[in-house]
Order: C-alpha cells, then structure tokens, then sequence
C-alpha cells in the first residue's frame, strides 16, 4: 500500500474538519472493506485517509416517529440482526443478510456502503425503493439527500469532498406493503450481485394500490424503475400485468459485461427477476 | 484529535495479553500480526478480503485482518489462531479438525478454526446449514468442504467448545 497521512478524528466535527482542509485528497475509512482495498490496489491513491474508528457512537439504529434513524457506523450485521429493523424495515433486515459474508458484514457499515457508490451493492436498491434519504455533515452546514438523487456513475456520488455522510434516514416499511430483495447469484453465495432487485408492493381487492421496484447491478447507478411502477399502479395484480410491467426494464437498465455476465444476459435477467420479484410481493403463483 | 503523520502507535489486547507496537498507517491488521508481532498463524491468502485465510476476531467479531488498518486495532481485542490451543491441548475444534481430516495443505485452516470458534460461541449447536452459511466467506482449495463441516459439528457436539464468551 502505498503511504498516506491517517487522521484518527474523536468526533464527526472534527472529521469534517480535515476534511473541508484536505479535501479532494481525502478519503474516509469506516469499515474498511472497500476502501482498504481499493487503497492496495492502487484504485484510489489518498494523501490522507480519515479513519472513523475513534469517533464514539453514530452506529445507531433508532426509530423516531415515522422513520428509523441509522448512524453512519451501524455495520451491516447490526442492520441484518437488529429487532428494531426486523419489525419496522424487514426488508432492509434481508437485503443487508444477503450481502458478501458475515466477516465482510460485521465490518462494513452502512454510511461506508452508500458512500462508497459501488451499483452493484445489495442495499441501494432497496434503499431507493425505501425512499431512504441521507444527511452530509460538513464544516459549513449540513444537507439532507434523497438516495435516488446521490448517484452519478458508477462509484461517483453527490457527497462533496468535504462532507461526510453521518445518518440515513429510512421511513418504516408499512406493515400491509410486502418487501422482497432478489439477488440473481450464478456462482457463488458471497459474490457481488449479476443483478439484484428489490420490489415492494400492496394489492388491495386484486390491484396494485401501490408498487415500487429499484435495481441494482444493471447499469453505472442503482435505478428505480419508475416506468415498471407505473405500469403496475391500479392494475390487476395478475402473471399477464406483471410480465408485461417486468419486460420494461429492459429498456431501463445499462449494464456492462464482466465476470458475472454478459450485459445482454443481464438485461434479461433483470426482467425476468423483476417478474420474479413482483409475482413474490404480489402472491401471484408462478 | 490525533494525527499520525508517520508510525502510529497501537495498543492492543493480542490473545489476552496486551501489546504495544509501532505501525506505519498503510499497514494492516494482518501485517502488524505477522510482521510486527511474528505472529504468523494468521495467513494470507487473497489479501482483498475474499478468502477468509486471514480471519481474526476483533472485539469478538470476525474480520478479514487484511482489509483493517493495524492502526485501527489501537484500544480493541484481537484473538487469533495462537491463542486458541489451550495449556492442556488442543482446542476441541482443532482436535475435530484433526480427527477428521478436515485439512490437507492448511494454509486455510487458521481462518477456519477462528471464524469457526466465533460461531460455536454464539450458537453452540448450530446446524449444518449454518456452519456452511457461516463459513461460506472461508475458502479452501484442496478438501472439499464437506470435511471440514463435519468437523465443526463434531467439535459442536462436545461440551465447552465455545468457552462461553459474549456474543458479539
């Protein structure tokens, strides 16, 4: 690895600090899992590097009023195991069980997760489709940002160089609105996703009251497939409506060929587990 | 606030007993364990955290030491392979590991007794889907794994395995 200055701030204020003096050549480290690697691979190349793990606390993972508040150091493991999700936000317990190991997810925190932009993570999509939000903290101010509104491309966010991302706010999972997250493996259970979707939805009287889909892994950012909701709102909650909703994410997703599929491959398999998916929170029979 | 412009100093519990050492800030967990300390039990295998070789439990969790800082240690607990055989033998997992031949070459043995024993203490008698589950971030390239799950079972089935510490 090549060296760098390690800042080991006692409070997110002074994190915020160096940042807004350091800046661009400023990375943050909190769980490590991405970062330290992309460090010893040359990927990234800081002059500094902020570690978190003196900051005390922000690893909460709280519910105030209609939303559930994490801090930015809870680890995936906290998410995947904590009551409180389980009961107000169970797809986010899911989504967060399915990602890499237990060893990566009792490091890798959330904030560090959503920061760190990577597509083809398991936890966006299901953020976007959670309406989840998220609060940056810098020296001069703090913003709040709509996770559909934090990605630009692929490992490229919104959050400045000189802010940090310190909470995420997700509204409760409504107990009538079914949640899964799919994540299409072909080869192994710890892999990156070759696509993931995650689909949320109420059928009242046999109609889609409400339906959300976002997914992952299909193209530079994770996507809600608003077109798909759409498609899908007021509708008989049936096989016919569903394939025909779930063939319009073809036209939605822009993904790349790599070691877990050809980009054609993908587009396919994004429509078929998005019907997979929809007929799951819809209890359509397949 | 503390800025470590060169060597940082890390003060930590290894295997129990505590531990002064000077790390540079590129240096990981598993280096300062093997280089600074000769601690070589923990291997490395894929050095990008895919492997599991170099599992250690941190505050009782298990991480990928390759992928935390040394630096990151400073203040936590750090057990690992060495500390895991006891004055009067081997550690009922090591002993099972043997008996079953749940090992050929070894260089992924370490990682799998470490990730191993974490489970075993927060669940004494797990099944076997969650062994494999559990072990799933541990490769080995040589046994199979079959072996190796028949291990942890059988160590599960002896009294003691965990040592009873805190979940984490």
């Amino acid at each position: 690895m090549h060296d760098f200055e390690l800042h080991a701030p006692d409070s997110i204020h002074e994190a915020v600090e160096i940042l807004a003096e350091h800046g661009g050549s400023t990375r943050v480290l909190a769980g490590g899992t991405a970062l330290t690697t992309m460090v010893k691979q040359s990927l990234v190349r800081p002059d500094h590097i902020v570690s978190l793990h003196r900051v005390p606390g922000w690893s909460h993972v709280a519910r105030l009023g209609p939303e559930i508040n994490i801090g930015m150091l809870a680890t995936h493991r906290a998410i995947e195991t904590s009551p409180l999700i389980r009961e107000h936000a169970p797809l986010l317990a899911d989504t967060y069980a399915q990602v890499a190991t237990v060893r990566i997810r009792s490091m890798a925190t959330v904030g560090g997760g959503i920061a760190h932009g990577d597509p083809a993570q398991d936890p966006l999509p299901t953020l976007l489709a959670l309406n989840a939000r998220v609060r940056l903290l810098s020296a001069t101010g703090e913003r709040q940002v709509p996770v559909g509104d934090l990605f630009r491309d692929f490992f490229d966010t919104d959050i400045g160089p000189d802010e940090l991302l310190i909470e995420v706010q997700v509204p409760a999972q409504p107990h009538d609105l079914e949640g899964v997250y799919l994540k299409f493996l072909p080869r192994s259970e710890d892999d990156y996703a070759t696509v993931g979707v995650a689909a949320l939805a109420r059928v009242e009287r046999g109609r889609f009251q409400e339906a959300r889909v976002a997914l992952g892994a299909v193209g530079p950012v994770p996507l809600r497939a608003t077109a798909v909701e759409q498609a899908l709102q007021g509708r008989k909650a049936d096989a016919a409506t569903v394939r025909k909703a779930a063939e319009l994410v073809g036209d939605l997703v822009d993904p790349v060929d790599d070691a877990r599929g050809s980009a054609d491959y993908k587009r396919d398999m994004a429509v078929v587990f998005t019907r997979r998916a929809l007929e799951q929170v819809a209890g359509i029979p397949r | 606030m503390t800025t470590q412009p060169k060597k940082a100093r890390v003060s930590t519990t290894v295997n129990g007993q505590p531990v002064d050492v000077l790390v540079a800030p590129y240096q990981s967990l598993l280096e300062m364990l093997r280089e600074v300390l000769g601690l070589t039990g923990t291997k490395e295998g894929c050095n990008d955290g895919n492997c599991g070789a170099c599992t250690v439990s941190l505050d009782g969790r298990i991480v990928d030491s390759c992928l935390v800082l040394g630096a990151e240690a400073d203040g936590k607990r750090v057990d690992t392979i060495e500390g895991m055989a006891r004055p009067e033998g081997l550690h009922p997992l090591q002993q099972a590991f043997l008996e079953e031949a749940a090992l050929q070459c070894g260089i992924c043995t370490p990682g799998f007794l470490v990730a191993a024993r974490a489970l075993l203490e927060r669940e004494p008698h797990p099944s076997e889907e969650r062994i494999r589950l559990w072990l799933a971030g541990n490769l080995c390239r040589c046994t199979g794994y079959d072996k190796i799950v028949g291990a942890v079972r059988k160590a599960a089935a002896l009294d003691g395995a965990g040592n009873g510490r805190a979940a984490g």
